[in-house]
């Protein structure tokens, strides 16, 4: 089970009010895995964290976790076991900009 | 007694106002999808109910409403808008070719007939259709890859396709304007394009008079006259009564013939509005003064209508999506300003009244005259 953090814009457009908990059902935990299977839950969020025909990474949200920025991994890259255990969760957050 | 519902897009999210026919007393709901740049939202001339809303954000991206109730709820629809076929390139400010990059949605506009059939208008330059109540989209890629497309830049917006405009006489004609390009008809459909440029004079380009190139700010149409067209470009409003083939000059007494928006009274197709705004440089109206200006023959004579709206220490401004006319007996006339005021005249224009004034800045406004 994943643990993700949403931002409150992306929050409302899930319709959410908490984090989202996901179960992978077998699927790498991988940050591409993590957001696919975000992006299955919740259609609303399709192109809002990646571009929808891309796949990449919006520029002004990032991706945190154990501390760490992962907002330049490779999307395929495992993420820490204490995220895909749960104890710690996935961030996506809105970057600081617009004053 | 026949009602109003205003549909108003602010930078910080959707407003819907509405009133019966007397148009005195409003009742505001909203911010609807608050945060977020709602560019524009429109409702279907087939389906009332149905609305559909362009909500944008520099974090998210495009994200596409849709409502089924006249805008109580609202749930998301596609949001995927791929450019068909070769990307190519057009021109940048710095004179390089660039990519054609998607990056929203400015302009919805529902058909005439079909509710779960819309067009939408991109930044960068493209034309969409979904013909599923937006489900999905699908490029109409003639008009991008138009040979003058290379040629295209944008203007200081962006180069967006902002105005779609369908002819009701004739179900293939349509027109959309993009800045910095300029005017485009289709008569197939959207199979192929031609540019309606032809008397149109921007001395801002090293060709005055080139096919392309005019940043035409606003198209707009009387339904029983299709084809006259009114334009307000960067600089001079014109019209055309030969459905774009010319354009002559209709500035006439204007105190200055630079603004955005151009509506047509709803039952008289030779009276028309515009606000003029003092200089591309200023983006405010002139002298502090807010003045809607009202021509009744269709260009050339303008008369001032300021019955309500503030005379003094006003430096707002119009864009091109936010004004509207209703239906109603006495047509109402409505807009709103980068101050986040929303205007309503009940008698085409005489007198104002403000509706709210204090929202956030105004993108957009439509409205629907409802049974």
């Amino acid at each position: 089970m994943i643990r993700i953090v949403l931002p409150a814009h992306l929050k409302a457009l899930a319709r959410v009010t908490s984090e989202v908990r996901l179960d992978l059902d077998g699927a790498a935990v991988t940050q591409r895995g993590v957001i696919d299977a975000l992006e299955s839950q919740f259609p609303a969020l399709r192109g809002t964290i990646r571009d929808a025909l891309t796949d990449r990474r919006r520029p002004l949200l990032r991706f945190y976790a154990c501390g760490e920025d992962l907002s330049h991994e490779a999307p395929d890259t495992p993420l820490p076991d204490d995220v895909a255990s749960g104890r710690e969760p996935y961030l996506i957050v809105g970057a600081m900009a617009g004053g | 007694m026949s009602s109003v519902r205003v549909l108003v897009g602010t930078r910080k999210g959707a407003f819907i106002m509405t009133s019966d026919g007397k148009r005195e007393r409003w009742d505001v709901s909203g911010p609807h999808f608050p945060g977020w740049e709602i560019y524009h939202l429109k409702g279907s001339p087939a389906d009332p109910n149905r609305l559909y809303a362009s909500q944008s954000s520099g974090w998210f991206g495009q994200v596409m409403q849709r409502s089924d109730n006249g805008g109580a709820t609202w749930d998301t629809i596609g949001n995927a808008f791929a450019y068909e076929g070769d990307v190519g390139s057009h021109l940048f400010y710095d004179g390089t070719q660039r990519p054609w990059e998607f990056k929203r949605i400015w302009h919805l506009e529902p058909s005439l007939h079909d509710p779960d059939t819309v067009y939408a208008g991109a930044e960068d330059a493209a034309l969409f259709r979904s013909t599923d109540g937006g489900a999905t989209w699908a490029e109409m890629p003639a008009l991008r890859q138009h040979p003058t497309g290379p040629s295209w830049s944008p203007g200081a917006g962006g180069m967006c396709l902002h105005t779609i405009v369908l002819d009701p006489s004739r179900p293939k004609r349509m027109y959309v304007a993009i800045s910095a390009a300029g005017a485009f008809r289709s008569d197939d459909g959207g199979e192929s394009w031609t540019p309606i440029n032809q008397g149109l004079h921007s001395e801002q380009i090293p060709d005055p008079s080139a096919e392309v190139g005019h940043c035409v700010h606003r198209i707009a149409m009387h339904p029983s006259q299709p084809d006259t067209l009114f334009m307000q470009k960067h600089w001079d409003v014109m019209r055309t009564d030969d459905a774009g083939d010319r354009w002559r000059e209709v500035s006439g007494n204007l105190p200055t013939d630079f603004g955005f928006p151009i509506d047509v009274h709803a039952h008289e197709p030779e009276t028309i509005y515009v606000v003029p705004i003092t200089s591309d440089s200023h983006h405010f109206v002139p002298d502090g003064k807010l003045r809607v200006y009202r021509s009744r023959s269709g260009g050339m004579e303008w008369e001032p209508l300021t019955k309500g709206l503030p005379q003094k220490d006003c430096y707002v401004n119009v864009l091109r999506d936010a004004m509207a006319v209703d239906r109603l007996d006495t047509c109402g006339v409505y807009f709103g300003t980068t101050g986040g005021q929303v205007y309503a005249s009940a008698d085409a224009g005489d007198s104002w009244n403000v509706i709210v004034r204090d929202l956030p800045a105004v993108l957009s406004v439509e409205v629907q005259t409802l049974a």
